[in-house]
């Protein structure tokens, strides 16, 4: 039945090499990226790849994992007995057949129910693909080849071992019952005299279907197969959200305009994707008709790369625009219409990370082409000049605190500075939050201080807009007020300044212990330092709406929920999209400053959403969710329902019983 | 060819205020800003730069710092900057400013052929909508003022064609070069600077010239020169405001009150 082995040592070397060659090649092309350490932290580093990748922990993080779950590890497992299969065509006498039968038998059994699993898994996955795709288009030639070929390739496993067991040659057949149950079929429909022949048919197309495998999968989306388990071992353990910064010297180039400027692993990130479309199933603007598609972003720049790539390597200029329309570019409206909600990267089972990619592709267009939507000019201007969004004058910051005693904040006289940020500061309806919250921490007996006239804008918008020039030096600006006055300990209520000031100011050398408001007041209660009346709070029945930058990007779920819970006696109720599965508001990444044109709108979704639960009270964690909701409530005329921060609910609380 | 835009450094003026003691206005710490309407003046001499080859200049006249507006100008793209710094520069109205930067425009003209000067309408520190048109009749000018939209500009007839936007109607008006041009914000829409441009223009040459490049009269220039001054400044007495309702609580009914309030008070009918 075998083949001479001669003979298949030359096919098998012969299609290795072509398969290390097609890896070689594509695989070369990410070290054009720029520089990038996603070495350090081994042990850190190993264990998100036992847990992200042998784990499958975010695969199985959505009902059909399990199906990939089964498929991943039968490929593990089989992977021996593939590579058995393959010596033993070369060294016939070789092999795992040589373990004692007390290993051997037992791996034979696990083999077969192994196969068996895999190529159930295998339909299902193919039905699934035609009965319910993902997502529009999931549904390629491809994946059904590749599909098709696992089926395939396990049919070929219990042809072979059946033929052999039908012919009597197969001592361990006892240990192999779907095997057998082929090797009875095959008794009952072929003439032992065919036995021989059909074994070696059997195993040729074994042979022919592995390496066929092996050599197709680095040009398709398969390649994840060898590149996945690397990419959750290099996933970034810093925030990614935070981007790096930049350095502001003439030669210096901004942002990334063309495929090499991207890091090596944001190139090896093209290389990862499975394209099971989870991300943008995730994506507010992917999901209300936007121009962006995280997986499209994703596959474009895999295609610019294999574009550009080489030419690239040979001199030094691509052919393919990266921003830019047609295949293998990503649209500018796409790159502007990102929220950073960050919901792709939590979706994402390998742990791609598109958000930083498309942050960088703005610093491209903001930072070397000065080229944005016009709405953001007036927003960059008044950033610059008056350090907040809005361009109110700066010596308006603490006219929010006129009706009552807000302190100074100084330090060794006031133990924390309370950070009220630009909305918490300028916006009418946010100054309501910031006076409850002023309200709570005088009744906790709280040492607090604000820096009034000094305080400035943190710069999220400008950071996540692309425009570092400007973040950088507000941030400068920023991190030396805060060292002059000593300032160690923060508390906010906005969850981008919040996310700024600790983790993006990190990268300036400051430390600060930056506490959320829900962590802040979720403390306060636990300590028993707040007593609240619950008959007066009044929020009725409350829904809660994660805020995607205290959510997501800084794992606070627990707190504001503790916090209603306390406040209202009763457990918020939970939006279908909740904790890390949270929808966006639509207001991130510096959309709040933008308009919104194409598709329907992200608040209206979000709004819709928890609606149907219909809620007395939707309550937020976050300034811009507040103007989002309350927003999209009155465009749904939803009289009946408002919006309230936390921190409002709880301070409703503190009044005396009515 | 020359095309100038005269930009002045204004203190940000939604930050101003008013030294009720000195009726001076309080400066201090009060950042500055190029005067808005100037930053449309800038923009247009950069696309006539980028659209007929002129070589854009930006030129100001005020105090040392004022080096901060030009630089600004340099990283949009003028190719030069001129600061007219002196003291005896100081202190001036329209009328004296006008003639330091008729001179400074005059001695331009010695290097290279001036085309176009755009100025803004006016400042909002000073509102008087003067200076552009000063310049203009000092050097003889064609002075074209309130301009929304340049139609053309014909380098062989020298002549120059805008709109101006008028008072609910538009006039356009064609005129030969030089031309001084005074625009509304309409022109244009500004341009953001680069960071590659902001890096050069930081350590950018900034030219400065004092009365010894100009030479003028010192009796033409400065406070000296000026016919007129500011003999006070004041906020008009406005009567104190009223909160009515809770708009938070009751958006509804407080909108309701203030409907009937203002018809009421007989400024809103039905
Ligand atoms: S961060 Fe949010 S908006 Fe941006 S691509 Fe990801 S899911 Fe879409
Ligand atoms: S980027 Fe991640 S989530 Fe999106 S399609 Fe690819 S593998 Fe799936």
């Amino acid at each position: 039945m075998t083949p001479d082995p001669l003979f298949f040592s030359i096919i098998l070397t012969a299609s290795l090499l072509v398969f290390a060659w097609s890896c070689r090649r594509r695989l070369s092309l990410v070290a054009i990226g720029s520089e990038e350490n996603r070495f350090d932290d081994l042990p850190l580093r190993l264990w998100n790849m036992f847990t992200l990748a042998f784990g499958q922990k975010k695969v199985l993080a959505r009902p059909f994992g399990l199906n990939h779950f089964v498929i991943f590890w039968s490929f593990m497992l089989l992977a021996l007995a593939n590579g058995d299969f393959l010596i033993r065509g070369i060294a016939p006498r070789a092999g795992l057949a040589l373990l004692p039968p007390a290993i051997y038998h037992p791996l034979l059994m696990v083999f077969d129910l192994v196969s068996l699993l895999a190529l159930l898994a295998s339909i299902v996955a193919a039905i699934r693909k035609v009965v319910a795709p993902p997502y529009e288009g999931a549904a390629t030639r491809e994946a059904f080849a590749i599909l098709g070929a696992i089926a395939l390739l396990m049919l070929a496993y219990f042809g072979l071992h059946g033929a052999e067991i039908a012919a009597g040659k197969e001592p361990a057949a006892a240990w192999m019952p779907v095997s057998a149950l082929a090797g009875q079929v095959i008794s009952l429909v072929f003439h032992p005299s065919l036995f021989p022949l059909l074994s070696s048919t059997f195993w040729w197309l074994h042979a022919v279907l592995l390496l066929g495998f092996i050599n197709f999968l680095p040009y398709s989306k398969h390649m994840h197969v060898f590149t996945a388990i690397p990419n959750c071992f290099m996933k970034s353990l810093a925030k990614p959200n935070a981007q790096p910064r930049e350095q502001f010297a003439e030669g210096n180039t901004f942002g990334v305009g063309s495929i090499d400027r991207f890091s090596w692993k944001d190139l090896f990130d093209s290389f990862s994707c499975t394209e099971c479309g989870r991300c943008q199933l995730a994506c507010p603007a992917a999901t209300t008709g936007k121009a962006l598609n995280p997986r499209g972003v994703i596959h474009s720049l895999k295609q610019n790369l294999l574009a550009n790539g080489p030419l690239m390597q040979r001199q030094g200029k691509g052919v393919v625009p990266l921003i830019g329309n047609g295949e293998g570019s990503v649209a500018a409206d796409a790159v502007w219409s990102c929220t950073t909600c960050g919901a792709c990267m939590a979706a994402c089972p390998v742990m791609i990370e598109h958000t930083p990619k498309l942050v960088k592709m703005r610093r491209h267009l903001v930072e070397t082409e000065a080229a944005f939507p016009e709405e953001l000019l007036v927003f960059f201007e008044n950033m610059e000049q008056r350090s907040n969004p809005w361009g109110i004058a700066p010596g308006e910051r603490s006219k929010w605190s006129s009706q009552i005693s807000a302190r100074p904040f100084k330090a060794g006289e006031t133990e924390y500075l309370f950070f009220v940020g630009c909305a918490g500061a300028f916006d009418s309806r946010s100054k309501q939050v910031t006076l409850a919250m002023a309200r709570i921490l005088d009744a906790a007996g709280v040492s607090w201080g604000i820096l009034g006239k000094e305080e400035k804008c943190c710069g999220d918008s400008v950071r996540r807009l692309g425009n570092e020039f400007v973040f950088d030096r507000i941030a400068e600006e920023n991190v030396a007020l805060f060292n002059e006055k000593g300032i160690t300990r923060v508390i906010t209520h906005c969850p981008h300044c919040f996310s700024t000031l600790k983790n993006d100011y990190r990268q300036y050398g400051l430390e600060l212990r930056v506490i959320s408001h829900a962590e802040f007041i979720d403390g306060l209660l636990r300590e028993g330092k707040l007593q609240l009346n619950h008959q007066v709070t009044g929020a009725g029945a409350v829904v809660f709406h994660d805020s995607c930058y205290l959510g997501r990007h800084n794992e606070v779920y627990q707190a504001p929920r503790s916090v209603i819970t306390a406040a209202t006696g009763e457990a918020p109720l939970e939006l279908p999209r909740n904790r890390e599965n949270a929808f966006c508001c639509g207001a991130g990444g510096g959309r709040m400053w933008m308009e919104e044109h194409a598709g329907s709108r992200i608040n209206l979704n979000r709004v819709d959403e928890a609606l149907a639960k219909n809620p007395d009270t939707i309550c937020v964690s976050c300034p811009y969710c507040m103007t989002m909701m309350e927003d999209a409530l009155k465009d749904r005329q939803a009289a009946g329902t408002c919006v309230r921060d936390i921190a409002e609910i709880v301070a409703e609380g503190l009044r005396p019983d009515v | 060819m020359y095309a100038i835009a005269c930009i002045k450094q204004v203190p940000d003026t939604t930050q101003v205020q008013i030294d009720p003691v000195t009726n001076t206005l309080v400066r201090d710490g009060i950042p500055f800003i190029i005067n808005p309407y100037d930053v449309h003046a800038l923009e247009e001499s950069l696309r006539m730069k980028e659209r007929h080859g002129f070589r854009a200049l930006a030129l100001s006249m005020g105090p040392p710092n004022a080096q901060a507006a030009l630089r600004k100008a340099l990283a949009l793209g003028v190719d030069e900057a001129v600061l007219l710094s002196d003291r005896c520069f100081g202190g001036a109205d329209t009328l004296s400013t006008s003639n330091v930067i008729a001179a400074a425009i005059a001695k331009l003209a010695e290097r290279d052929e001036v085309g176009i000067v755009f100025c803004g309408k006016q400042t909002i520190d000073g509102d008087t909508a003067q200076v552009g048109p000063g310049i203009a009749v000092r050097l003889g000018f064609s002075q074209l003022t309130l301009v929304d939209r340049i139609e053309q500009v014909d380098f062989l007839k020298k002549r120059i064609r805008v709109r101006r936007k008028l008072e609910g109607r538009y006039e356009i008006v064609e005129a030969r070069l030089p031309a001084m041009v005074t625009v509304v914000r309409e022109l244009n829409r500004p341009r953001y600077p680069t960071v590659p441009m902001r890096l050069k223009a930081a350590r950018a040459e900034v030219t400065t010239w004092n009365n010894s490049h100009l030479n003028l009269d010192v009796n033409s220039i400065g406070l000296k020169g000026s016919p007129t001054w500011v003999s006070r400044i004041f906020s008009p007495e406005r009567a104190q405001g009223e909160i009515i309702g809770d708009g938070i609580g009751n958006p509804d009914g407080t909108a309701r009150m203030l409907v009937e309030r203002l018809i009421a008070a007989d400024m809103l009918a039905v």
